[in-house]
């Protein structure tokens, strides 16, 4: 009977007869929205025991980036969280310009600002959306991705595709923004406080939702320190740790913006700290869509951007550092760096090791989701099934950032 | 090639030293982050001192992985090692601790009781690269198939190397 299609042991549940009665949640379930298998161990509805199998979505993407191009790696990076790809491309690129201590010039970084805030706000509206879904709150499920639908709108102007869009590149980013694009942005977000409002009069002060969600899967400040947590999660403890202020990337430092706090560390703070964080999300944005920086959105540096096309097909020069970035890649220095952005989880990390190479020689992601997951079982137990689905909605588990 | 910069750690982590100076070999030359190479047997000393220092611990252990330097260019002490990252997410302190290993024996304790984080990402580290965390309590893989052969991130296994499954369904340790 309790078999595992990818034949993975689950820790150890031991393999006599129990009390207990045993259930799979998924791999194939709507309310995983991926696929990872929960094994329960329940007795009437109540959680006694929980095992968890990951690894369905492995693509071994660490190995894939040893053997391909430092600038075909970004690619690879869009399937890490899907969600919000744009974040994870950053979160790449930063650390191949720390490997090769460059600096991006400030329009880039203004852009790639505004891209990461944009995909925080789909990745929390997608998260409390399908949360609700799972819940039975179909409404604002309709209501939040009608707004995203409207983001990626803005992202398939940007790059031409919408989920995986692969938009920057080591040293800047793969075009500029189209003409009347801010203007588009503006009129996009203009709807989107409403939206939110909206989706906050159906559910936060919902009697169903509140009963579904407060006090579900808790997990105390301590526990989430030990266990890893960052993002969102974290910050639903009440520790306001947050990379964009602890220790500021691009212009983060210079905006106005809130850290958001919630106390208690359930699924409800959870939700209380994903809208919040939209609001603040807001509010960089409305700041970082005035007074875009002029100028290229690439670092004037021939051995690690491509050249302007006027310069490849009219100069010697242009042509040679064309040919030669198409053919051997960027070559960064000797070294060992770690670079760590917010993404919308909570820490995206990269360590990378280069040895001068056309390829990174080890690219490892500290990926915020597997930290989290980690810690499922022990915020469910005691509790039940129904809880277990409102709780995994909330941890916002994207398989393919979880298993890479 | 390994050089101690004992004020930079005196400076940095005050009182390391005075617990684990016989195990503390240097710090890794090729990186700009506080690496410090370490003894392997010297983790379970240096572990348990970073997460209870007095008033200023490390409150996370945010990562651990395994390397393999095997084509490495350059001459590494051994072929593989294993990282470990601790912070103090507040104060944003990080350290980073590297062991290495040899490679017939890649060994080194488990921490899963000190840090309880560190049990997935021994296992995938065990799984991606065939590190043993000795004392671990439920060392199997953790993302490929447990039927797989080899340590996929091994420098010596092909990229474009494929397995065949061999069993569709297995019920081991369930």
């Amino acid at each position: 009977m309790l078999e595992s299609s990818t034949g993975k042991a689950l820790e150890s549940i031991a393999p006599t007869p129990s009390k207990y009665m045993r259930l799979n949640l998924g791999p194939s379930h709507p309310a995983t929205h991926g696929t990872l298998r929960i094994f329960v161990e329940l007795e009437g509805e109540l959680i006694r025991g929980m095992k968890l199998e990951i690894g369905y979505l492995h693509r071994c993407f660490e190995k894939m980036a040893e053997t391909h191009p430092w600038n075909q790696v970004i690619p690879f990076t869009d399937r890490l969280n899907y969600v919000s790809a744009m974040m994870n491309n950053v979160g790449y690129v930063m650390a191949v310009e720390k490997l090769l201590g460059i600096e991006v010039t400030k329009r880039c970084q203004r852009i790639r600002l505004i891209m990461c805030e944009l995909s925080r706000i789909v990745d929390h509206l997608v998260c409390i959306g399908t949360n609700a879904v799972d819940v039975g709150a179909l409404t604002c499920f309709w209501y939040f991705f009608r707004e995203r639908e409207n983001i990626y709108d803005l992202f398939e102007a940007v790059c031409g595709a919408r989920l995986t869009t692969a938009f920057t590149r080591v040293g800047g980013l793969y075009k500029d923004i189209p003409d009347g694009w801010v203007e588009w942005c503006g009129r996009v977000l203009e709807n989107l406080p409403r939206t939110i409002d909206d989706v906050d009069g159906l559910l936060t002060n919902n009697r169903i939702w509140i009963d579904r969600t407060r006090g579900v899967a808790p997990i105390s400040p301590e526990l989430a320190l030990e266990y890893g947590f960052t993002g969102p999660c974290l910050r639903a403890t009440g520790i306001a740790y947050d990379i964009r202020r602890v220790n500021p990337y691009y212009e983060y430092g210079n905006f106005e913006w809130d850290v958001v706090t919630e106390t208690g560390g359930d699924t409800y703070a959870r939700y209380l700290v994903r809208m919040q964080e939209m609001r603040q999300s807001l509010r960089i944005l409305k700041q970082a869509l005035k007074d875009i920086p002029e100028g290229s959105v690439n670092v004037d540096d021939w051995s690690i951007t491509l050249p302007p096309k006027e310069d490849v097909y009219n100069s010697i020069e242009g042509l040679m550092a064309h040919f030669k970035l198409i053919m051997h890649g960027i070559r960064p220095p000797m070294g060992e760096v770690y670079s760590a952005t917010e993404a919308a989880n909570g820490e995206l990390g990269f360590y990378i090791r280069s040895e001068e190479e056309g390829a990174p020689f080890r690219c490892r992601v500290r990926p915020p989701c597997f930290a989290i997951y980690q810690a499922f079982p022990e915020m469910l137990m005691g509790q039940t099934v129904s809880d277990a689905v409102a709780a995994l909605g909330s941890l916002n588990i994207v398989a393919g950032e979880l298993d890479r | 090639m390994l050089e101690i910069d004992i004020n930079w750690i005196d400076s940095k982590y005050p009182g390391l030293l005075a617990v684990a100076k016989e195990f503390i070999l240097g710090q890794e030359p090729m990186s700009p982050e506080p690496v410090i190479i370490l003894k392997s047997e010297g983790i379970r000393v240096v572990v348990p001192f970073l997460i209870s220092s007095g008033e200023r611990p490390m409150t996370t252990m945010v990562d651990l992985f395994a390397f393999d330097y095997l084509k490495s260019k350059l001459d590494m002490p051994e072929r593989f090692a294993v990282v470990y990252q601790f912070a103090n997410l507040m104060e944003n302190r990080r350290i980073f601790l590297k062991v290495y290993l040899d490679e017939d024996k890649p060994e080194v304790d488990s921490i899963h009781d000190l840090v309880r984080a560190a049990n997935w990402f021994e296992r995938e580290a065990w799984d991606l690269y065939g590190v043993v965390f000795r004392g671990h309590p439920n060392l199997v893989r953790i993302l490929c198939h447990q039927d797989f052969e080899g340590h996929p991130l091994r420098k010596d296994y092909p990229a474009n190397q494929f397995q065949r499954l061999k069993s569709s369904t297995s019920s081991q340790g369930l």
